[in-house]
């Protein structure tokens, strides 16, 4: 056990894969500089720079993993997957239907998401929401780096398309170039849980679909994703302070959802809070009120998501971002 | 060595099977025992069937919405093709995909109901031929009108940057659904090609020959690792875009016409709406659009398979198209009576 940052934990789960399976290439915009670790072990043809082009390479990633290759395609920001949403929708996500289950896709996009940084509106999203709600497409999103290491090792197993969204507060690379973390003049609320951690090598697989009780409570149960995560963990370590105990819960996978477990968490305390940096509408938390409501269980819920357009600002972007305070007045009002 | 003369009796026999199967297609869709819209590619055999003669084993091609010809001609059995697109349980993709929607994942073929899809495809196609299947090609099938869609541009680079074996083959008929192609395209299909620094083929593609010699060199070219390369090849569809196109309805049944011309000479004299100027240019535009379609439609007829059957001796035409028709025949006959369908 190493202790490591986490996109080095992905890194080494990819490096690990590779080494096992020669049909594992990786592609995207500055790929070559960005995974140059990579590119030294295992050379320009299977570790390439793309043009700025997500439809045409995205759309090869989907042909690729069709004609036998198992390719991770980079998409820089999740919120560019939207100029080449085809790809994913009309294309990985219906071939296996459309054959009749006879061709697969076997294809890992690997895109950051979210925000915390100032990056504005269109390099914060999180969009695991409407990305989950495309059926075929299996969508992760982990919180720690040995979670990062194991879902990225069980994507590159998987035989359909994933989505991998690696969330860059806790990445401190890409950090470093998209929010300039390297000034001293700025700083970030970074869940340091997240960011670092202890990660086998070879990681060990954390199986898809597969939620996990971070915390136990009695009194409420939280839902939650990435960053989120750790902000319900701060959070509900001041709720005990007033005597209230939060359960606390990593999806994880976001498609498909670990029904098993959410409908279990909600049944132990029957008061349901998500927390969710996507958007509020029509998304995941949403789809988390329906199947605790499909199980027949009366529960009572609260959602703390992004209700708008994340603004610029920081201040501003602090509040629009569920954050420890939205949570827990959240939590306190589930209670009352 | 490749042969240098086409083997025209083989692509005659082989875009004569095309149209009969198509033609069936047809039938069965205006019988309403197929589904939603049927592009037929009735015209474009020319092209298909040069193209195609010149892929192996381990090559891979990607279509567009008019995929039944090129997955005939790469040996796809027509049988689950006509039951997919009759919505069976036996048809290739168990009724799951349709007529736009047909796979072959042992020939490496896949179509796709996305304009401009076929081109990042059918790089990723040709990624995985230069690491598994060193020597193969892909080929990307598009109508003229793709090429104003923003992935397959982007394709174009991606194969050029990646030196990628791709043969792009842009079957031109001038439409774009009822859209006259050059109105919404800047420059040329070729020049397009020239400009991502790709060599570029014009080609008449209702002789098959011509294809057929062209498409060689591109094929040649790319499976040597030489990169992508591109043919522009004009082609005439007489059924339009699809079965029942309504542009050619207008143009074809005078009745149509009929039941139009005194609305439209209403609302051209319609003073609460826009000015007399843009009333006279909006009908202008409409008639213009009109007579264009008219007249391509009633122009002179550019059949590749006529064309062939020029070259080719009578009896060995008659022998040809006896047994391309007899293949077809049993295939429709079997497939319906798997559908529990009346002949």
């Amino acid at each position: 056990m190493t202790e490591v940052g986490f996109g080095e934990a992905i890194d080494l789960a990819v490096r690990d894969a590779m080494r096992r399976d020669d049909r594992i290439v990786v592609f995207g915009e500055d790929v070559p500089m960005v995974r140059r670790e990579l590119l030294v072990r295992f050379g320009p043809e299977r570790v390439r720079g793309t043009p700025i082009s997500e439809s045409a390479f995205l759309g090869a990633g989907v042909g690729a993993a069709m004609a036998g290759l198992r390719p991770i395609v980079e998409i820089m920001l999740v919120d560019f997957v939207a100029v080449a949403l085809s790809g994913l929708l009309n294309e990985a996500a219906k071939i296996e239907d459309f054959s009749g289950g006879k061709w697969k896709v076997p294809m890992v996009v690997r895109a950051t998401c979210g925000g915390g940084y100032g990056d504005g509106g269109q390099h914060e999203q999180a969009l695991w929401g409407l990305l989950a709600g495309i059926p075929g497409l299996t969508v992760v999103v982990p919180s720690t780096p040995a979670d990062a290491a194991g879902l990225m090792r069980s994507a590159l197993a998987h035989d359909g398309p994933v989505v991998f969204l690696e969330h860059k507060l806790l990445s401190a690379s890409w950090l470093e170039w998209l929010a300039g973390s390297r000034r001293d003049t700025v700083t970030f609320d970074i869940p340091l849980a997240g960011a670092a951690g202890e990660v086998a090598d070879p990681p060990p697989p954390v199986p898809i679909g597969r939620a996990v009780v971070r915390r136990e409570g009695r009194h409420l149960t939280m839902f939650s994703l990435a960053v989120g995560v750790h902000r319900c963990l701060e959070a509900a370590a001041e709720l005990e302070q007033r005597g209230i105990e939060a359960a606390v819960v990593d999806l994880r996978t976001v498609s498909p959802l670990d029904r098993h477990t959410i409908v279990d968490a909600a049944g132990a305390t029957k008061r349901v809070l998500v927390v969710d940096e996507d958007y509020a509408g029509f998304g995941l938390s949403g789809e988390i009120a329906a199947v605790v409501a499909e199980s027949g269980l009366a529960a009572r819920f609260g959602r703390v998501a992004v209700e708008g357009t994340i603004p610029f600002a920081r201040h501003l972007e602090q509040a629009a971002l569920p954050n420890v305070e939205r949570i827990v007045a959240a939590a306190t009002e589930l209670i009352g | 060595m490749p042969a240098r003369t086409a083997p025209l009796a083989d692509l005659y026999s082989e875009m004569t099977r095309m149209r009969l199967f198509e033609e069936a297609i047809g039938d069965l869709w205006w019988r309403g025992l197929i589904s939603g819209e049927m592009h037929l590619g009735i015209g474009e055999e020319g092209i298909i069937a040069g193209v195609m003669a010149h892929l192996e084993e381990g090559d891979a091609v990607a279509l567009d919405h008019r995929p039944t010809a090129a997955l005939l001609a790469r040996g796809t059995d027509p049988k689950g093709l006509l039951l997919e697109m009759l919505g069976h349980e036996e048809g290739s993709g168990h009724g799951r995909g349709g007529h736009m929607h047909l796979f072959d994942r042992e020939r490496l073929v896949a179509s796709s109901g996305i304009v401009g899809s076929s081109g990042p495809l059918a790089c990723g196609f040709a990624l995985s031929g230069l690491r598994l299947r060193p020597g193969s090609v892909a080929v990307a099938f598009f109508g003229e009108s793709a090429i104003n869609q923003g992935m397959l541009m982007e394709a174009f680079n991606l194969a050029v940057v990646w030196k990628l074996p791709v043969v792009f083959v842009c079957k031109d008929n001038g439409w774009a659904i009822s859209t006259r192609s050059g109105e919404m395209t800047g420059g040329t299909p070729g020049r397009r090609a020239d400009a991502f620094g790709m060599p570029a083929w014009r080609v008449d593609g209702s002789s098959v020959s011509e294809v057929w010699a062209v498409a060689g060199k591109a094929v040649s070219r790319a499976r040597r690792g030489r990169g992508p390369g591109f043919l522009w090849a004009t082609c005439q569809r007489p059924r339009g875009h699809f079965e029942d196109d309504p542009l050619l309805r207008f143009v074809e049944d005078p009745r149509e016409v009929g039941g139009e011309i005194p609305r439209l000479a209403r609302g051209s004299m319609d003073r609460s709406a826009g000015e007399m100027r843009a009333r006279g240019a909006g009908t202008r535009r409409l008639i213009g659009t009109l007579a264009r379609a008219a007249a391509s439609r009633f122009g002179p007829r550019k059949d590749p398979i006529r064309k062939a059957a020029k070259g080719l001796d009578e009896s060995q035409l008659g022998a040809l198209e006896a047994a391309a028709r007899g293949e077809v025949e049993t295939v429709v006959r079997e497939a319906l009576e798997i559908a529990g369908v009346a002949p």
